[in-house]
């Protein structure tokens, strides 16, 4: 089982993720933004971080990357991806996924731990979940409020493909509360909270929380079974 | 309704890291020839009524003090339109 | 240089420059003729307050001084390097300073700070190591002053954008709220970094025929004459129309250049690193040049420039960051550039080391620089000079915090509303509006943040084996006994530490004072420096780094001596931690320490009555160690799950943060107390005599906590019990209750209510 994270000049979550991947029980493999393909990886997680800075507009010249051209025909063809704040951003600006991510509505960067619901686990990246199950993850973002024109959300919450929602307060403004959604297939999920900064004890939110601190871990352990069981 | 654009660039001398991310990117997708990007900023300022120079003047002050920061932007242009 | 002989009685602007009379004629005597400009230039920004330290340097000795050699046994690299290093076990080592960027965050708020983290961490990585945290001690005027809300939201964004687009958690410091802060924030940058002990690299420029690489952004007008302008000059009172030239940071630029050092690292194609920070260039090669063992040539004319039309002297002191210069071997330089090309940072050879003893640096063909590289980086001037003890300093002392000179509360619903103002008031309030816009998680490897009493992170994976740090400075004590008032911080952020689980190591300091051509000034920093020395001395703890900012003061007005300690602790396994707030009912808290009558620079003396006079309270550092050795103990063998110290606002602010860390109440008493040590309920709550804290104690583990007590002769007392009531509550018995939800609304409102 081999699970590439991809490096951009500026991504800062990259061994962060990796780590996740091994305690999920996977190789992790890492992908540099130059790479002309994919090195074979079974499913690629796009991490979070300032990618080219962020300059322009986050995850804009991530997009043009060498290694994005392989992604996106992978992702078109079933690969599984999962990408985490800037990794949805860039996810978004390749229109692998719907909408975009502007500043946050307070205008300022937030770090907390936020409770999210689980909405669909019928990707290979929730599979681990129980639908409606209630979540803590930390959530470290400038750019986090999740927009989309209401036709789109509509379709959205009409397939189905709101894969998590911000539960309470809503952090960045993000409409109808959206934390994550996938596309159409499901196997293509961006996520604004971070699940690799929860899977273990005592390095991620309040260890009062959900599992200890480590609900983040399953979306990683999701996409694991989900491979070798397939 | 009249409307005033100001558009704020950072000083020449300043750095400016957004232009320069955007300046490499452009050959990578075959936009050759530039040498140079620098990225400003661009406010719209509708007003009730015609804008008269007094209007103008205001603007002027307030695009000096509030929407650029003198010690590393200029305010490059304060224009009336439509 | 030729130039320079013929027209050897030329008016040179060495006075608007920032040079003296005698220094300038000291540079004559140096070089045996007048400077050219850019001799000029390099030594008025290295002989500059800020990069010579000449008014603080015959004080700074007592740290070196006064290290004995069981104190150096940890120390890798001590002060004089760009951060000290500290073996911390296992073939691991740390390498930690803090810095300040006061007046640059003054003049351009987001930028100043932004770029002050961005110069600590190059600090950090020009020693080998891999940055891996920062904490940010910042302090401002009054929180309903308009200077303070026209800095604070962009100091607060700069530290925040910079670090976060970093990939550096940011675990700690401090923000605190005083008028004397009113047009000198001040902006401290701790960054520390790790590494393996091979990995160890110094700014040496050795062995003759290596090259010197310049490499990371291009050079610019940034901050021209910052140095010597911005750090050495007083703040006349004209407010922010007085802006100079401001650097500006890019932190992407610095993310890819730490990635690339630590691969020019782990490639071994370095051998010796300089950073560049304030004096640019001139600090680099001068500095490279006099560690080294022979001279520098430098092609001037090859530094990539952003404006061709820099002089040679404006690249010379230019600021631009995201800059890192390199001695590198000529076999090595494919190797070296291979690597750079990787990270799309520019490098460029811009000199090679010779063995001429000189720094020489061409220009378009013309020699502008031929200078002994030690005159300029390590003999500029050292002034002793005059101090003399505030006149006033006996009034304020005297003008103690006495029951008839400030009325006292009694009753338990006075007590309680003084509870609740100290927990709302600025500098008790929370302050997750600020720590919120800080990455705390990136890298994973964070066990404590914010609001804890240290920061603390993981360095080695495998064995959990990290690091503890924590900065601490009352300027208030300090303003009353600047000798007392350092030793305060000193104790303060040792105990911090230690409450966190670790077993305090080293110091770093960062000195923030007024202007050291006032006696009264000199003095208070002369005591500070001594205070600090002696508390070292005392706790066993090296200082091995830090920073003076000097000339923090508007008008003839200056700060209160502000002399932030940085204690930096090292644990086994970093899982062992102790948090400041407890979460298990029934577990039983004890007050470890002696209260007396100690309200001198109180926060409760502020708050209620904006009061500052008398003493501090007692500095007691062989108490402090003993209660260390208690609290890593405990931490070690499991037994206390919770631990907080108690500093400003006393028990009563203890007792409601660790309520509040995780909402879990607590049920109090405080009649043994105040019989044991002769006190009221008022001085209990609210006295802050020091080396005290608050544990919370399994009942499984409360006979072996109290025999480790006991055996060390510390005092002790149980004093309440964790206490999960349906509706959590601070409840002190026969006094007055007050339930978490309102302590919260009050704690939590202050910050949104005067910023957000």
């Amino acid at each position: 089982m081999r699970i590439g994270v991809v490096t951009f000049p500026g991504s800062l979550d990259d061994r962060d993720a990796a780590r996740a991947v091994r305690l999920a029980g996977a190789e992790a493999v890492s992908l540099w933004h130059g790479d002309a393909d994919l090195h074979g990886v079974d499913a690629v997680v796009l991490p979070g971080g300032f990618s080219y800075g962020d300059y322009l507009r986050c995850g804009a010249i991530a997009r043009f990357a060498p290694v994005m051209g392989p992604l996106v025909d992978a992702a078109n063809g079933g690969l599984p991806v999962l990408g985490i704040c800037n990794g949805f951003q860039v996810l978004c600006e390749s229109h692998l996924l719907p909408g975009a991510l502007v500043r946050n509505d307070h205008r300022t960067f937030v770090c907390r731990d936020q409770p999210l619901s689980i909405e669909r686990t019928d990707t290979p990246w929730t599979s681990a979940y129980a639908p409606g199950e209630r979540v803590v993850v930390p959530l470290k973002n400038g750019e986090g409020g999740f927009v989309a024109d209401e036709r789109t959300l509509d379709e959205l919450e009409g397939e189905g493909r709101v894969v998590a929602r911000y539960v309470g307060k809503n952090p960045n403004g993000s409409y109808r509360a959206i934390a994550g959604i996938s596309n159409a297939a499901g196997n293509v999920v961006g996520l604004m909270p971070h699940p690799e900064h929860a899977i273990e004890p005592l390095f991620g939110p309040d260890p009062r929380s959900g599992t200890g601190g480590l609900d983040g871990l399953r979306f990683f352990t999701s996409v694991v079974e989900g491979l070798v069981s397939a | 309704m009249g409307r005033v654009v100001v558009e704020v660039m950072l000083k020449p001398e300043i750095l400016d890291p957004q232009g320069q991310a955007v300046l490499n990117a452009l050959p990578r997708l075959g936009f050759d020839g530039f040498s140079l990007v620098r990225q400003g900023k661009r406010f719209e300022l509708s007003v009730d009524g015609e804008v008269t120079d007094e209007v103008l003047a205001r603007v002027r002050e307030a695009a000096a003090t509030l929407l650029s920061n003198p010690v590393i932007e200029d305010v490059v242009a304060v224009e009336r339109v439509g | 240089m030729q130039q320079a002989l013929v027209t050897a009685d030329i008016e040179q602007p060495w006075a608007a420059l920032g040079l003296k009379p005698d220094e300038y004629q000291r540079i004559r005597e140096i070089l045996g003729r007048r400077p050219t400009s850019s001799e000029l230039a390099m030594y008025s920004v290295m002989w500059s307050e800020h990069c010579s330290y000449k008014s603080s340097k015959v004080h700074l000795r007592q740290f070196g001084e006064k290290t004995t050699d069981a104190m150096r046994e940890k120390l890798m690299v001590g002060i004089g390097e760009n951060a000290g290093v500290v073996d911390i076990g296992d073939g691991w080592a740390v390498t930690f300073k803090v810095e300040s960027h006061n007046h640059p965050s003054y003049v351009e708020p987001y930028q100043g700070a932004a770029t002050g983290v961005g110069g600590i961490v190059r600090d950090i990585m020009s020693m080998g190591a891999r940055p891996i945290a920062i904490l940010d001690p910042l302090r401002f005027g009054a929180i309903d002053h308009p200077d303070t809300r026209r800095v604070l939201p962009g100091i607060v964004a700069g530290v925040g954008g910079y670090g976060n687009c970093l990939g550096l958690p940011n675990i700690g410091g401090e923000v605190v709220f005083d008028p004397c802060y009113q047009g000198n924030p001040l902006v401290n940058a701790l960054c520390v970094g790790s590494m393996r002990h091979e990995d160890i690299h110094l700014a040496n420029a050795t062995g003759a025929g290596n090259l010197v690489i310049l490499f990371g952004a291009k050079t610019g007008g940034d901050g021209i004459g910052g140095v010597s302008v911005l750090a050495s000059e007083t703040f006349e009172s004209t407010g922010p129309s007085k802006r100079p030239a401001v650097q500006v940071g890019d932190p992407f630029a610095e993310k890819v250049l730490i990635e690339c050092c630590l691969d020019l690292f782990a490639a071994k194609v370095v051998e010796g690193i300089q950073d560049l920070g304030g004096a640019g260039l001139s600090c680099a090669t001068s500095e490279l040049a006099s560690n080294g063992d022979g001279g520098m040539h430098v092609w001037l004319d090859r530094v990539p420039l952003r404006d061709i039309t820099l002089s040679p002297e404006e690249i010379l002191m230019s600021e631009s960051q995201e800059r890192m210069m390199a001695v590198v071997r000529p076999d090595q330089l494919d190797a070296f550039m291979a690597i750079t090309d990787r990270w799309a940072v520019e490098a460029t050879v811009v000199g090679e080391v010779t063995t001429t003893g000189r720094l020489v640096i061409e220009w378009r063909g013309e020699t502008v620089v031929d200078v002994p590289p030690r005159t300029v980086a390590h003999d500029g001037p050292v002034y002793d000079r005059p101090m003399q003890r505030p006149a006033t300093l006996d009034a304020l002392q005297a003008d103690a915090p006495t029951s008839d000179r400030l009325a006292r509360p009694t009753t338990g619903e006075q007590l309680r509303a003084t509870l609740l103002q100290l927990a709302g008031s600025p500098n008790l309030c929370s302050r997750a509006w600020v720590t919120d816009q800080y990455d705390r998680y990136v890298m994973g490897n964070t066990a404590l943040s914010m609001p804890d009493d240290a920061g603390v992170v993981r360095v080695d994976e495998t064995t959990g084996r990290g690091v503890a740090i924590s900065t601490d400075c009352n300027s208030r004590f300090a303003a009353l006994d600047p000798y007392a008032g350092a030793q305060l911080a000193l104790a303060e952020a040792y105990r911090n530490v230690a409450t966190a689980g670790a077993t305090p190591l080293a110091v770093t300091d960062c000195l923030n004072f007024g202007s050291p051509e006032d006696p009264g000034v000199m003095w208070q920093f002369a005591q500070a420096v001594t205070g600090i020395a002696d508390g070292c001395l005392q706790l066993g703890v090296p200082v091995t780094g830090g920073n003076v900012s000097l000339y923090n003061q508007t008008g003839t007005t200056a700060i209160y001596p502000t002399p932030v300690v940085g204690v930096l602790g090292v644990m086994d396994d970093v899982t062992r931690r102790t948090p400041s707030g407890w979460r298990e009912a029934g577990q039983v808290v004890y007050l470890v320490g002696t209260t007396r009558d100690e309200l001198g620079g109180s926060s409760w003396a502020d708050v209620v009555h904006g009061h500052l006079g008398g003493l501090p309270p007692r500095v007691d550092l062989e108490a402090e160690r003993v209660l260390a050795e208690i609290l890593v103990a405990c931490s070690r063998d499991g037994m206390v799950d919770a631990a907080h110290d108690l500093s400003d606002g006393g028990l009563a602010t203890a007792l409601a943060e660790s309520c509040l860390r995780y909402g879990v109440g607590v049920r109090v008493w405080l009649d043994e107390l105040c019989e044991r040590d002769g006190i009221d309920p008022f001085l209990a709550l609210f006295s802050e005599s020091t080396a005290r804290v608050i544990a919370s104690v399994p009942r499984s583990e409360e006979v072996r906590f109290t025999d480790v007590c006991t055996a060390r002769g510390v005092a002790h007392l149980r004093i309440g019990v964790v206490d999960e009531a349906a509706e959590p509550a601070l409840d002190v018995q026969g006094l007055f209750t007050l339930p978490l939800a309102e302590l919260r609304a009050t704690h939590d409102a202050t910050l949104p209510a005067a910023f957000a």
